[in-house]
């Protein structure tokens, strides 16, 4: 069999020698971040069953002006803070990676031709040069984590004294896992030291690089820590949601 | 004994195509010892660029089944021997006959680099928790893998514009350096286009040194960059300091 010269510099879309089944890959990524999107964006315009008890759903945290003060009635809280999580999920390194893949398919699979060539620009032009911001909804980030960490603390403690529910363990796993995901951060390494050259050449420099061998650690699993976190969220939210309209009942273990 | 039909590429810039070859499978066999069965008793003119037969010289890259490969290191025991294998040359360089390609462009790219320039009476005693990451990067065998499966410069051709991964480690290897001086950000950010990486980590997947390439050296010199381009806080605090 021949084939002709042009077929290996072939560069439309989807032109591959791959055997495999590579597509398969970026399936995962269009269900679960396409599924998740759909659904937090419906919970967040939804402005109900966001609070059971001591239990605050993590998509309304922290809860601004929930009996409508001032704030129009048909404008959920949740849509006031939405844009801090969704800056750093859409500004990740990881993230980026996998919807430029799945959906930009930019490139969609490794040695598969992708779509744009001759358009191609990165990350040099608007709006995608506004990932080198990702560092500030890192700080942004850390903020939540704290008022995370403050609403799971919180939720053991029920209106008859502290306690312990399904749902105060469903938000602890879930600040743990958002915790994880957060302080594995490519930004965070890079900050706490990796952009030093010389650690032993500088005041606490020391500390510094076990900051950065730690962070390191964290990051080397950023990408089971984004997957883990983002459905610990859509859960929590679910679970508190299924609570407040009386799906389900919270069982309290103590 | 086992066969398999190897499907090679042949041919050079004025055109080719697809030539099957059978070839007896033996134990251990790797890509590359099926080419030079083919060389030893069907096509003798086959050319193939090879050296150390160890995945040490960065010489046999190539595409077996469509997948970038250091052929001496590619198992036939791991392809799916019922199908014809196909072995092509790297897409992203010129082709020069069957096999091989010119490689030339990355030897243009890395002059482009500042070597490494340590500080006027350095002490050139270092301690091992400041080189740790830059050793990762010399394990570099040049195959240049990396910058033939980067979309960059396969699909979007930027060869003028992007440096490439296999640079991107270079300049990582000297910027995170405890004895050199240099910057390389301006260099990084306008003449070597990191810019246009998305970070899409196709680079790390095929390194066959596992350089851990967009996590410990793009990324990385991705936030070095923002630290000097396009942080406004960074910005405002060198206005104020006066530090560079
Ligand atoms: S991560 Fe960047 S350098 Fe590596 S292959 Fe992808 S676009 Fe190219
Ligand atoms: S970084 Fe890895 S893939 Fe790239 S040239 Fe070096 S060894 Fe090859
Ligand atoms: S890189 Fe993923 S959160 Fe910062
Ligand atoms: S022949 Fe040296 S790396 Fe394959």
């Amino acid at each position: 069999m021949s084939q002709s010269r042009n077929d290996l510099q072939d560069r439309r879309f989807g032109a591959t020698f791959r055997t495999d089944s590579w597509w398969t890959e970026v399936l995962p990524v269009i269900i679960v971040f396409g599924g998740f999107g759909i659904y937090a964006t419906w919970r967040a315009f939804q402005g109900v069953s966001y609070e059971f008890g001591p239990y605050l759903s993590p998509f309304y945290s922290p809860l601004i002006d929930a009996e409508h003060h001032w704030l129009p009635a048909w404008l959920s809280p949740a849509l006031l803070i939405l844009g801090a999580p969704l800056g750093f999920r859409t500004t990740c390194y990881y993230y980026r990676k996998a919807y430029y893949r799945a959906f930009f398919l930019s490139p969609p699979s490794c040695a598969v031709t992708g779509v744009g060539a001759g358009k191609y620009s990165g990350e040099r032009k608007f709006p995608f040069i506004l990932q080198n911001l990702h560092r500030y909804f890192l700080y942004l980030a850390i903020l939540f984590i704290i008022i995370l960490a403050y609403d799971a603390v919180k939720a053991f403690f029920f209106a008859d004294g502290f306690g312990v529910g399904v749902g105060s363990l469903v938000m602890t796993v879930n600040v743990v896992l958002l915790s994880c995901y957060t302080f594995s951060c490519h930004s965070l390494r890079h900050i706490i030291g990796g952009k030093l050259d010389c650690f032993s050449c500088e005041v606490a420099g020391g500390a510094r690089h076990k900051a950065w061998k730690g962070v390191s650690i964290l990051n080397e699993r950023h990408m089971l820590f984004a997957w883990a976190s983002l459905v610990s969220v859509g859960l929590t939210d679910l679970y508190i949601k299924l609570l407040c309209e009386g799906t389900i009942t919270d069982l309290r273990l103590f | 004994m086992a066969e398999a039909t190897l499907r090679v590429y042949r041919g050079d810039k004025d055109g080719g195509g697809h030539v099957d070859y059978k070839v007896p499978v033996a134990p251990g066999m790797v890509v590359l010892d099926a080419l030079h069965y083919i060389q030893g008793h069907q096509a003798p003119d086959l050319a193939v660029r090879w050296n150390c037969k160890a995945a040490k010289c960065g010489s046999c890259s190539g595409e077996v089944n469509g997948r970038p490969k250091l052929m001496c290191k590619t198992r036939m025991d791991d392809l799916p021997l019922d199908q014809p294998i196909t072995v092509n040359p790297l897409k992203t360089f010129p082709i020069i006959k069957d096999l091989v390609t010119d490689v030339s462009l990355n030897y243009r790219i890395n002059k482009k680099i500042p070597a490494f320039t340590p500080r006027e009476n350095t002490d050139w005693r270092m301690q091992q928790d400041d080189i740790d990451r830059v050793q990762e990067f010399r394990k570099c065998i040049e195959c240049f893998l990396c910058q033939n499966v980067c979309h960059v410069l396969r699909d979007h051709q930027k060869t003028e514009e992007f440096g490439g991964p296999r640079f991107f480690v270079r300049v990582a290897g000297l910027d995170m350096h405890p004895l050199d001086s240099v910057s390389r950000t301006e260099l990084l950010k306008d003449e070597l286009g990191i810019g246009f990486c998305n970070i899409t980590k196709c680079c790390t997947e095929v390194c066959p040194e596992d350089i851990h390439i967009t996590d410990n050296a793009i990324i990385p010199l991705k936030e070095r960059v923002v630290d000097d381009y396009y942080d406004p806080i960074m910005w405002v605090i060198r206005k104020l300091t006066g530090k560079k």
